[in-house]
Parts: structure tokens; sequence; C-alpha cells
């Protein structure tokens, strides 16, 4: 069983008490504790299991201005005792720093509302692997696909984060995730793919035959890929690719990227980022969300942020220190964006994919090819050729290229979002990138 | 050392009874205790932003029964705590029998002291040499904008108790500096980076003032990035530089032969032992025993002894790497690659310090021989799809070559290659091999590990690079 808030909370207030003691003009701490159980299958058998069960403990002590902070797994009276001397013995020697302090008081989360992120349900290691061994038969069914392996796992969570401010809160959570890889090969290939599912409840998790037979599908249509020449077209991503665009915006117009000065939308609030359809939101209180929060890593309320209104840059992600440091009030954004998504477009799935004559469609991006710096961006690429609306043949061995400055002001999005992750983005077409290839 | 058991009521004979009770009936398994405390300070935008100690105790126990692995980890290291963690083993493999494997390689050797790298430099002194980094830069040149520093330091005990009682330590000191400054000229902004790191104490790398150093680097390389013009698309040759490019073996070629994808057949390289897979020339070895290297280990996470590895040699497949459970499966021994994150991880065969070996060719006659294509100095990371062995790594510092000249620098732009045939593309061997600054950490699986990179000037004939400009 997971601790309870009771535990937790004598804990954390054993943890302040002692900061006070020390002589700490403020602190906070953040004590957490996971169970998480998983199994691994592979080829239809059981390939192993996994146990885990961690508490963590983070605190932070101030003097006036000075900070610093300790974290453990060691729960115990005594280390604690010895981590918060250690922890207040550095904050005296550590510099002044204005921007230091906890939340102001008045942005602090007053009333916790249920999001329902808890599912108290215990899906047993037995029934895991009658899941499993569904989704594998389901997998594996072709007979080009000659290895599977998926997990699923169970993950129960609390937590409680105080301050000496009197802020004493936290909830807990649960997910529950299941994923399968599929490895698929004919005389020209070897292609890997996937497909996962991860949910707050256990009875939104996709049905094991379903996500077995995606990502077998996934795969197999990538055997035999070509290369392409080099050239400018059209691309359009895969909602899994696009909603890592999002998430690169999201570190760009972070304040501390801001306020370092190491972000290509800087000075851009009010301006024109995005193509003028384009709405960005960030909604902390969806029911069942993946990252709905009733307050953000430091205690502070979170609100609904309109990021991008009609193109238009409105918010930054702010925390309290970056936030003094910008002048401007935490919007409940330490720990960055909650449940982040593109307002939907008003275009099909399938106008997007005959937009044009000759697009390329891309399924998987690998490398860490986005510089929030100067918004450059290229990255190796597969996906498939698209011809008049249909997948003509697999490309892989590519790369894509372009600058987020440009590619945001020519994104084009279908009206296919769905709320599946933290992050979500319909189909994306975006003109005129550069490929590399042949 | 640590002591793992004056910790709570658990003693080393009650560990060792749970121990052997639990893996009795298993082909392999142990209980991994680790302790680890750590450091990391920050210097950011003209301040400390942030200085943070950590310390972190627990257990893992796992358990090896044919195919299947049953893993358990607590970081409460108690009686009841792995008691609970042995009932959960037992109850996954409870219908697979094994034999024990009590074997274990010895080795007296050690790589690095068995110190504490926090504990030998003051705060005060650490804060110090940050503030003169920040000072340093921003003194040097109008155009720099903004200086990140910091320390990162480590110490990780660990102990291994096998079935049988038999218990194996190690204590595994591990610190990384490192130095971004971003510059802004005309409205255009850049960064560089550079660091350096190893198992050793601070000051052996901080001596003679060789934080100077480190900072001239990476204002060199974000210089060079502020003149950079947009990198060109398609195939052409590539001339990498010795050290840190070296990556592009780690992720071409490394993963691919890592034990664990070749036993499920799901690396491209699963069925070429023995065979070509690269130029004649190159040999690629895997090496856990360079002293004081961030991949080096005295022993791995099961306890083998580690070792140099022939991955490759002169052009041929001779080895991969192994941990126990992939070995015992392949009918192979372990090559000491078997690495995890901490005790929350599993353990999986891993790569140490992956090298391409000198040849004998000057980067000057490499340089020369191309007509058009670039030259490659430094990296940032890398990615590899093991299936279908396309690999991609980033440049942060790389040149045009047009007829046989270096040219202007050009904008980070993505490499791309496929892993089994890139070797093959090498036309060229220098003899200039040199190890990196002491900075990788390989993912996998969602663990991290330190691990060293080191290569030789190398020409490959054919690669494509992700530009812009056709």
């Amino acid at each position: 069983m997971v601790k309870d808030q009771e535990f937790l909370k004598s804990k954390a207030s054993y943890c302040l008490d002692l900061a006070k003691k020390m002589g700490a003009t403020d602190a906070s701490v953040t004590i957490g504790h996971s169970i998480s159980e998983t199994v691994n299958f592979r080829n239809k058998s059981l390939e192993a299991s996994d146990r885990s069960d961690g508490l963590a403990l983070s605190i932070e002590t101030y003097l006036g201005k000075r900070r610093s902070s300790i974290s453990s797994s060691n729960l115990l009276d005594e280390n604690i005792k010895t981590l918060i001397e250690k922890c207040f013995e550095t904050t005296k020697i550590t510099p002044e720093d204005e921007f230091n302090s906890l939340p102001d008081k008045n942005l602090l989360a007053k009333q916790i509302s249920s999001l329902n992120l808890y599912d108290e349900t215990r899906f047993e290691n037995d029934k895991k692997i009658k899941y499993l061994k569904d989704l594998e038969e389901s997998a594996s069914s072709d007979n080009q696909i000659i290895n599977t392996e998926s997990s699923f796992t169970e993950n129960k969570s609390n937590f409680i984060l105080a301050n000496s401010d009197g802020f004493c809160d936290g909830y807990k959570t649960s997910s529950f995730s299941a994923s399968c890889v599929t490895v698929a090969k004919d005389e020209n290939s070897m292609e890997r793919d996937y497909e996962f599912s991860s949910k707050r409840h256990l009875s939104d998790i996709k049905q094991a035959t379903d996500l077995g037979k995606k990502a077998a599908n996934q795969t197999i249509r990538k055997l035999s890929p070509k290369k392409i020449g080099s050239e400018k077209i059209s691309i359009i991503f895969d909602k899994r690719i696009s909603k890592g665009m999002l998430s690169v915006f999201a570190s760009a117009i972070s304040a501390s990227a801001i306020a370092r000065g190491t972000s290509f939308l800087k000075d851009k609030i009010d301006k024109q980022v995005f193509a003028n359809s384009i709405n960005v939101i960030d909604k902390p209180d969806i029911i069942k969300g993946m990252g709905s929060q009733n307050f953000d890593s430091e205690g502070v309320n979170s609100n609904t942020l309109q990021l991008i209104e009609n193109g238009i840059l409105k918010n930054y992600l702010i925390d309290t220190y970056n936030g003094k440091k910008l002048n401007l009030k935490s919007n409940g954004r330490s720990g960055g964006t909650t449940n982040l998504y593109f307002e939907k477009g008003n275009i099909s799935f399938q106008d997007l994919m005959k937009k044009n004559s000759r697009s390329l469609y891309i399924t998987e991006t690998i490398g860490h090819g986005s510089n929030i710096v100067t918004g450059d961006y290229s990255v190796g690429a597969t996906g498939f050729l698209v011809e008049d609306g249909e997948f003509k043949y697999p490309v892989n061995e590519i790369t894509i290229a372009g600058n987020f400055k440009d590619m945001f002001k020519n994104i084009i999005l279908a009206n296919d979002l769905e709320f599946e992750y933290s992050v979500n983005s319909p189909t994306i077409m975006i003109e005129g990138m550069t490929v590399a290839g042949k | 050392m640590s002591n793992f058991f004056n910790k709570s009521d658990l003693t080393r004979q009650d560990a060792d009874k749970i121990v052997s009770e639990t893996l009795n009936n298993c082909d392999d398994g142990e209980l991994y205790l680790e302790e680890s405390k750590s450091e990391s300070i920050l210097l950011d935008d003209n301040k400390i932003k942030s200085s943070n100690y950590s310390s972190d105790l627990g257990f893992g126990f796992r358990a090896i029964s044919n195919e299947v692995v049953a893993y358990s980890y607590s970081n409460e290291i108690s009686k009841d705590s792995l008691k609970n963690s042995s009932e959960n083993l037992k109850s996954t493999l409870k219908s697979i029998k094994g034999t024990y494997n009590h074997q274990i390689p010895k080795s007296n050797k050690k790589f690095y002291k068995d110190i504490n790298p926090i504990e030998q430099k003051t705060l005060d002194s650490k804060l110090e040499v940050l503030n003169k980094v920040n000072d340093f830069l921003r003194k040097k040149d109008g155009s720099v904008k903004q200086v990140t520093a910091s320390f990162a330091g480590e110490q990780k005990s660990i102990e291994i108790i096998r079935s049988g009682g038999e218990a194996l330590t190690d204590v595994r000191p591990l610190i990384r500096f490192n130095v971004s400054v971003m510059l802004e000229k005309n409205g255009r902004k850049e960064t560089g980076v550079f660091g350096i790191g190893g198992r050793q104490s601070y000051d052996d790398y901080l001596k003679n003032d060789n934080w100077k150093t480190v900072c001239e680097e990476a204002f060199r390389i974000a210089s060079v990035n502020l003149e950079s013009k947009p990198a060109p698309a398609g195939e052409m040759k590539v001339v990498l530089g010795p050290g840190w490019p070296a990556i592009l073996i780690h992720e071409a070629i490394g993963h691919g032969l890592e034990g664990d994808f070749n036993r499920k057949k799901t690396s491209a390289f699963h069925d070429l032992m023995g065979k070509k897979v690269a130029s004649e020339g190159v040999t690629i070895v895997d090496d856990g025993t360079i002293d004081n290297r961030r991949g080096s280990l005295t022993i791995d996470d099961e306890g083998t002894p580690t070792e140099r590895t022939v991955l490759i040699e002169n052009g041929i497949l001779k080895n991969f790497m192994q941990d126990r459970h992939n070995a015992r499966l392949m009918n192979t021994r372990s090559t000491g690659s078997g690495r995890r994150e901490n005790y929350r991880h599993i353990v999986l065969p891993r790569m140490r310090n992956t090298m391409m070996l000198s040849g004998n060719q000057t980067q000057d006659e490499m340089i020369k021989s191309v007509d058009r294509g670039i030259f490659a100095v430094s990296f940032g990371g890398g990615q590899v799809d093991i299936t279908s062995g396309k690999f991609v790594f980033n440049c942060t510092e790389a040149y045009e070559i047009n007829n046989g000249k270096i040219g202007s620098p050009i904008k980070g732009a993505t490499l791309i290659g496929d892993g089994p045939s890139i070797l093959k593309e090498v036309s060229m061997v220098g003899n200039d091999m040199m190890l990196d600054p002491g900075i990788g950490t390989c993912g996998k699986a969602g663990q991290g590990v330190p691990v060293g990179v080191a290569q030789p000037s190398i020409l490959i004939d054919k690669m494509t690079v992700g530009g812009t400009k056709l």
C-alpha cells in the first residue's frame, strides 16, 4: 500500500520544524511515495517482473535570500536530521540571490478539487499476464512479425508538499500503462515500431488486442523502405511527432529560458509566433488528465492558460524564482506545462493528406536536433512518401530540417485532436521544409 | 566503504540466508546494495543558482531462471523489506526452476581510488571556481551574454551478495565540470559547451587553472558558430575529428553489439558474427579498464571484473558485449558489461569506454582528398534505431570542405547513417586517436550510465548531412 497522507504529513512537519529550529528563515519540503509493478513479456511468454517501492524526500532551506537543497530516499529520522544540518550549513555559505523566496502566499492553492486522478483498482500480476498474452497474440498474428515485446505497469503514488508559510497538501495519483514493441522482417529489411496506452484509470486503457494489432500494423507498413532525394517538400507530422513540437514550444517559453535570454521566443509576448489560426492551451483541470494537477511543484494555484491566441504569444510558463526575475507573477507552472494542446484545426486528416500532390508523412524522428536558443531544427526521420493522399512507400535514412520560427508560422492543423497524453496535438502539416536524403 | 548492515534490523547473516534461500532454485541472481552521495552546484545568470546534495540508499534483489528475470527494489534496507522482495521474486518464478551458477571471475585490479570527491574540495572553493569562470568569460568579450558553469560529484558504494554468501564490493567516484557560454552578436545568438571529468577528485582535473582551458574551448565553439552558415543537405564525404566524435561509433555500432539485442535477434548485427562489418584497418574495442576514465569500472554491477573486449578486429565482427544473463542464454561468458543506473534498475549489457584504434593516416590527407564534404569536430547527442540500424548525431562544430580545403563553419546539422554499413564507408583511419574529455552519458531503456569514447580522425566516404541548403 502506498503511504497515506497522515504519514507523509507527519514526516513533512518533522522536517519543517527541524529546519526552523536550526535557524532557517523559511523551508519547503516534498515527500513522495510510489509503488509500481511491471510485467514484461517477449514472444508470448513471461520475460520479467519488476516491483519498485520508493520514498523520495527533498528539502529546501532558506536563510534570508540564501537557499540550498538536499534530497534523499532515506526517511529515517536520524538521517533526515543529518541531511537538514548539512543543507542548512550549505545554505549559510551559499551567496544571496535577491530572487530566492517561497511563493507569494496569496498565490498558493487554497481549494483542492478532485480531478479523479487516483484509481485504487489493483490489477494483479496474473491479470497483467493475461492482458499481455492477448496483446502479443494479436501483435504476432502476421508472420512478418518476428519479435514482440510488451509490458504492463501499474503505479500508485502519493505525495505531500509543505512549506513554512503553512502550505501543506498533496494527493494520490495512479497510472496504468501498456506498451508493445514489434519487429517485422522481410527480405530487404528489419523494422521496429510501437504503440502504447497510459491512463489514470484502468478501465480507460486500450484493449489489449487493439494495441497489439496497431503496433504490428505500424511496423509491417515500414518494411522495405527507400531513401529519397534531397528536396524542399511539405511535411505531414503524425500526432506522436507533432506533440513533440508543442514540447519544444513549451521549453522555449519557460520563464527560465526567457530570463536567461536563451530562447528564440524571448521578447515575443503579444507578437505573432504561430499562423493566426493557431491556439495553444495549457489546462490543468482536465478530469483524469495525465498532466492534471491541483497546484504546481511550489504549491502555486494553476489555472488554464491560453499560451497562443490567434497565433499571438500571450503567456510564458512562470515559476516563482524566474517570475521575480522577470517582474511577473508565477502562473503555477513551476515544473512546466500540465495538459498542453493545440486547439483542433478545421481540415480533415484526409484533406490534409491530399492538400499537396506529393508530401512526406513522418512517423518517427531520432536525435536531439531542436535548438531552443536559435530555433534551428534538424533530426533523422522515418515515414512515408504520400502521393495524391495515399501512402506510396516507406522512407528512411533521411533528415528533415528548418527553423521553428518559420515552421510555427506555417503550421496547418487537422481536426483530429484527441486527449490521450499530457501533450496532445492533431496531425499537422508544414510546407516548405528541407529533406536531406540521397 | 559503506556498511549496509548497521542501518536497521537486517544483519549480514540474515541477508545471506534470505539471498541463498531465494536463489537456491534459480539460474542466477544477487542482492545489490547501493549507497550514493552526490552533489550538484550550478552557477547561472551571474549567480549561484542552486546547490543540491543528495543521498540515496537502497537494494535491488534479482532472481533469474531460464529467460525470466524477476526484480524487486526498495529504499528501505530492513529484514521485512528484503523478505517482501524475496516473496515477490519467488511468486514470479514459482514454476521455473534453475541451477545456480556460483562461478564469477576474480581480479585484484582497481581502476580508480576509493575517494569521496565531494569531501575533497570545500564548498567555498567550488563556489570560488564557478565565480572565476563567470568573471573570466564575461570580461573576455562583450558578446558574452550568458554563462553557466557547474560541478557534479558523486561517490557510489556498492555491495553484491550472491547465493552462498559471496560478497563483492566497489567504491566509485565520479565528477564532472561543465561550462556553457552564450554569445550574441548582430542579433544572432549561439552557445558553446565544454566539460571535463572522470573518476578522480575535482582538483585532479582543475589543477594549473585548467578551468580556463574549459572556458576558452566553450567560448571558441560559440564564436565559431556565430559565423556559421546554413549546412548543406544531401549525401557527401564526412571527415570526423578525433576524440568525442566517436559517439558515432557508440551509436552506429556500439548499441547494436550489446548482447540483449542480439540474443533477441532485434539488432541489425545479430547474424553478422565473424563477418566483415567494417573496412580493413578498423578495430573497435570496448574497454572498462582504463585508469580513472568516466566509463571505467573495477567490477560491473553483477560483480564481474571489467575487461578490454575486442568488438571488431580489422573489419571483422569478433564479440558482443555481455552481462551474465544474456551470456548464459547465448552460451558464452560475461564481458563485464552488466550495468545499471542504480539499485532501482535491472542490469543490462552496456558500453564502457568504446574506442576505435589508430591507423596510420593524417587528418590533413583526409581533408585534402575531399572535393565536397564536411569536417565535423564536435557533437551533441546521438541516437540509434537498433533494428533498422539507422543512427543520427548532431554537429555542434563543423565546417564545409571545398576542393580539399576547410571552408566556413556550418550551422548545427544532424548526420544520419546506417550502422551495419557505415564502417564499410570508412576509407581512411587517422594516427591521432584521442579520448573524449569525460562527459558522456549513455541512455538505454530509461537508464543513464557514464561512458567514454575515443577515436582517431576518420574519413567516411558517404553520409547524409541534414542541413537546409540544397
